[in-house]
């Protein structure tokens, strides 16, 4: 069951921590659990799980390719290895290991990518990940995510431990704002309504849920009632909810912290456009690189803010009724 | 090794080639130069000395190969259904529409294929992996991988071999197909990795060098690198692209050629000639024939 906080608030726990939580408890449990690390065991928070399961966290050092492939090795001799690294490096640096080392061959390898989009903040443009979801999207054999907190980043872990396939986590590694209360359950696949209403509706993943939310508080005070889902599986896509979405509110916005190419607007417009046409407006990065910044400077320069959302939702009410 | 097994492996050896020239021969094309340059050694890996079990070709306990230079897979095909993983049938429909048997080795629709490989630097990071997920569940399954030379371009080989040498993977057996050529020409003028073995060397596995066409070096080889503790192992097959095959071997550029029913057919019987003569494998480079 989806409880959610009232209002969303920053967190205790960093992301990165809550993974590290997750998995330690999943690896107690299960031997098979290992995790492959490449020099960024500390930045990726799993330096406890290191501490405690000191076999089964491997580095091998500055080499993605070799863990990659070797993530697929070690899932064909029955593991279930975790390949943890930056989501620049886990999508753009290894995109062949990930389609012949595990994605080809049906492999159960879980791949997870920090710092998602502007979240790599003073890493800048060239470790800003904008372009992973789209590229592994056209992928066939591999399911796409992004938690929105930590209650559903420890949630989406044990998921993985216990749903075989390839699967790519996309993350923040520090705080964000909590959405959901401890004990909510979420079914991979299955998009997550924060919110029912009737004028448009808001789909967003990872950062930008906050901002949706947000938006709908606006936008409500203006008499537009938005329906809010947080779509935190790109793929596979959940269609019933997309197009129960499209049925109920005529129009859709969909906003990520990611090029709209390739990413959830991308897959939102091709399902509807082939079996509902409804007015669709993507928030997210415009075919543009990434530069330098806080996190906050970065959502404003490249409008993913709860402002944009509500702008771009009254375009698709206004297109809807035109 | 027994009196009688030289003869066996050699005959195993000589199956394999029939086998790849036969479903070759069909097609009109293949990948000979490299399928003939690891003959030898599939046919002492599958000829015995790999612990597997073609009734389970997935038991957890068995040795592993990832053949690592994946578009040498119709000559794995052959050894594998010698063993008898999959009927001697299959191998008619190599790269046929539906076929369970394409050009690279695909572990999705082969049994007794270990993983998929093809795109090439892959499977020695894989068979890395193999062999660590052994160690951690309690197996002392031997890892084998089998790489091509001009392989050695990619980096990402030396990924691997940094991980294996580091987690002391000391069973690990690792093969480099030196037969000299790539596909766009020998070594030296494509892109050459010069010292293989010194490469090996230097990255901390024990490493020997092995007469590539005898099938009694390599078999020696593989137990004197079972018994060397510690380490991965390096084993640098001496062979040539084309081996035994006089009219693979002759040609400037052989690691796909187009080939006919009867070039293949004729390639038979001079194999058939040489095992019956005692000069097997032959070839003109070791004036064997």
């Amino acid at each position: 069951m989806v409880k959610l906080k009232q209002t969303p608030a920053a967190g205790a726990q960093e992301m990165r921590g809550a993974c590290c939580e997750a998995l330690m408890e999943e690896a107690g449990k299960n031997d098979s659990i290992v995790v492959i690390n490449c020099d960024l065991c500390g930045p990726m928070g799993l330096k406890l799980f290191e501490k405690q399961f000191p076999t089964r966290s491997i580095n091998v050092g500055i080499a993605e390719a070799n863990a990659c492939s070797m993530a697929g090795g070690m899932s064909a001799a029955g593991m279930v290895p975790f390949f943890v690294t930056f989501a620049v490096f886990a999508s753009r640096r290894v995109y062949d290991q990930v389609f012949m080392s595990c994605a080809y061959p049906g492999l159960n390898v879980k791949i997870i990518g920090g710092d998602s989009g502007v979240t790599s903040e003073y890493n800048g443009g060239t470790h800003m990940a904008f372009e992973d979801v789209g590229m592994l999207r056209i992928m066939p054999n591999i399911t796409i995510m992004e938690p929105s907190d930590t209650v559903m980043m420890k949630a989406l872990i044990r998921e993985m431990t216990r749903t075989y396939g390839v699967q790519y986590l996309r993350t923040p590694r520090k705080k964000t704002p909590q959405i959901y209360e401890e004990g909510t359950a979420f079914e991979i696949g299955k998009g997550v309504v924060l919110r029912e209403g009737s004028d448009v509706t808001l789909m967003a993943y990872g950062i930008t849920v906050c901002e949706a939310l947000k938006a709908a508080d606006v936008l409500k005070e203006e008499g537009i009632l938005a329906r809010v889902v947080d779509m935190f599986t790109i793929k596979p896509l959940d269609k019933a909810c997309v197009l129960e979405s499209a049925r109920r509110t005529g129009a859709i916005v969909t906003a990520e912290n990611h090029q709209v190419t390739g990413g959830l607007g991308s897959a939102v417009a091709e399902l509807l456009s082939e079996t509902l046409p409804t007015p669709i407006e993507r928030v997210g990065v415009q075919d543009e690189f990434g530069e330098v910044g806080t996190q906050a400077y970065l959502m404003e320069r490249f409008s993913l803010t709860a402002a944009s959302i509500v702008e771009r939702a009254k375009l698709a009410v206004a297109r809807k009724n035109s | 090794m027994l009196d009688n097994q030289r003869e066996l492996l050699e005959r195993m050896s000589a199956d394999i080639r029939i086998q790849f020239l036969k479903m070759f021969g069909k097609l009109g094309f293949g990948h000979v130069g490299g399928c003939a340059s690891i003959a030898d050694v599939l046919a002492v890996l599958y000829g015995g000395m790999m612990r597997v079990d073609p009734a389970n070709p997935a038991a957890q306990d068995r040795d592993w190969l990832v053949l690592s230079k994946g578009h040498a897979a119709p000559a794995l095909y052959a050894a594998l259904a010698l063993r008898g993983f999959f009927p001697m049938e299959w191998l008619a429909t190599l790269n046929m529409p539906g076929t369970k048997l394409p050009s690279h080795a695909d572990a999705r629709t082969v049994p007794g294929i270990d993983f998929c490989t093809g795109s090439l630097g892959q499977g020695i990071s894989a068979a890395v992996g193999i062999c660590l997920a052994n160690r951690l569940k309690g197996q002392s399954s031997w890892v084998y991988c089998i790489l091509g030379d001009g392989e050695l371009n990619e980096g990402q080989v030396f990924e691997a071999c940094g991980t294996a040498a580091h987690y002391g993977l000391d069973h690990f057996i690792c093969f480099v197909d030196w037969n000299k050529k790539q596909l766009d020409g020998t070594l030296a003028q494509v892109q050459n990795p010069v010292d293989i073995a010194g490469k090996f060397k230097a990255f901390g596995f024990d490493t020997q060098m092995a007469r590539g066409y005898d099938v009694e070096d390599i078999h020696a080889c593989i137990l004197r690198a079972k018994d060397a503790p510690d380490a991965p192992h390096c084993i640098v097959l001496d062979t040539y692209k084309g081996l035994g095959i006089d009219f693979a071997e002759e040609q400037e550029h052989n690691h796909h050629l187009v080939c006919s029913a009867e070039q293949c057919a004729a390639a038979i019987e001079e194999i058939e000639r040489r095992l019956k003569e005692g000069c097997y494998p032959g070839g003109m480079r070791y004036g064997k024939a």
